[in-house]
């Protein structure tokens, strides 16, 4: 069994890749959310209701990666880090060329707001020591990644644990 | 539109949520994969995921999925319920042609220390004979007619 390289060992617990939004959240995406689940959840469309319950509109909870994810296009584009740069990190690291995700756990804590700029953030919970599934061989990993407002407040975790490894020869 | 919702104490464990069945079709993935922003072309271009991914068809998204399970409960709590956590594992794919049944019971009704009413969710997509989403899900009710767990923050909101 091999060890876990120091390298990967310092990142368990340590805040990564701390990125902001490219755009404000906004009810344009949230209509088609809704639209293609038909979620007639009158939060999203009445505004009476959203003022009454919710001090006015709020996004879907289980929006809450979307927010991230790079648009299609983008002029001048460079490479950015993604909100699971540190599972892509520890395949590279770890030399396991294969990975599934096989849990995940999402807790909403403030309600995100149409113009809320949210930021993000990864933290390594743990590494597995090595073992063999019949997918293969190799660690399984729990990464958080945190969300938060433009004033600081967290807006949720997603939790993933993740399975990288060798298939069998 | 109605602002009706459940309280906690019309919730039982053991309690079924209502079923709920929707038929797939391409526009709906193809909708879904956009609404979450994911432009992978599994999601929206047939022979790519016939020919790369090996599937009969493109098929449902991970975010598109979890918000087909938050709409089943909230339909079930009405706008007061606020969804605290949820927790599933994709086990097989959907695709347009599918006939999704989500089904649901009532595993806890609690209140926690600061008063908020809880209940505990598992949760279940079925495709025919075949289960292809399992989730549990912690949801908020309202304790009282006045209450409002959406009023929550900080020390006194602990999903």
């Amino acid at each position: 069994m091999s060890e876990l390289p120091e390298e990967v060992r310092s990142w368990i617990g340590e805040k990564r890749y701390e990125l902001e939004g490219e755009f404000d959240v906004e009810r344009g995406y949230v209509f088609t959310t809704c639209a293609s689940v038909e979620n007639g959840n009158p939060l999203f469309w009445d505004e009476k209701v959203a003022n009454d319950l919710t001090d006015g509109f709020i996004a879907p909870p289980s929006m809450i990666s979307v927010w991230f994810r790079p648009h299609y296009w983008a002029p001048d584009r460079v490479e950015q880090a993604q909100p699971l740069q540190v599972h892509f990190d520890l395949k590279d690291r770890l030399g396991l060329p294969e990975a599934v995700m096989t849990d995940n756990t999402i807790v909403f804590r403030e309600p995100v707001r149409p113009g809320d700029r949210l930021r993000t953030h990864q933290v390594l919970r743990s590494v597995s020591e090595e073992k063999t599934t019949k997918l293969g061989t190799g660690r399984f990993w729990v990464i958080d990644v945190e969300y938060e407002n433009q004033r600081g407040e967290s807006v949720g975790t997603e939790s993933y644990t993740g399975f990288g490894y060798r298939r069998k020869a | 539109m109605t602002q009706q919702s459940l309280t906690l104490d019309q919730v039982t464990v053991g309690d079924a949520l209502p079923e709920l069945a929707v038929d797939v079709d391409v526009t709906a993935v193809v909708l879904g994969a956009m609404a979450s922003r994911d432009w992978r072309p599994m999601h929206h271009d047939k022979d790519f995921a016939v020919e790369r991914n090996g599937t009969r068809h493109i098929f449902v998204n991970t975010p598109h999925n979890a918000a087909y399970f938050e709409r089943y409960i909230t339909d079930w709590t009405g706008p007061r319920g606020r969804l605290g956590r949820i927790r599933f594992r994709m086990k097989d794919s959907v695709f347009p042609g599918d006939r999704m049944v989500f089904h649901g019971q009532v595993k806890d009704v609690a209140k926690d220390e600061t008063g908020c009413g809880w209940v505990d969710l598992t949760l279940e997509l079925t495709v025919g004979e075949k289960t292809t989403t399992e989730c549990t899900a912690r949801v908020a009710l309202p304790v009282s007619g006045d209450d409002n767990p959406w009023q929550r923050k900080g020390d006194r909101w602990r999903p």
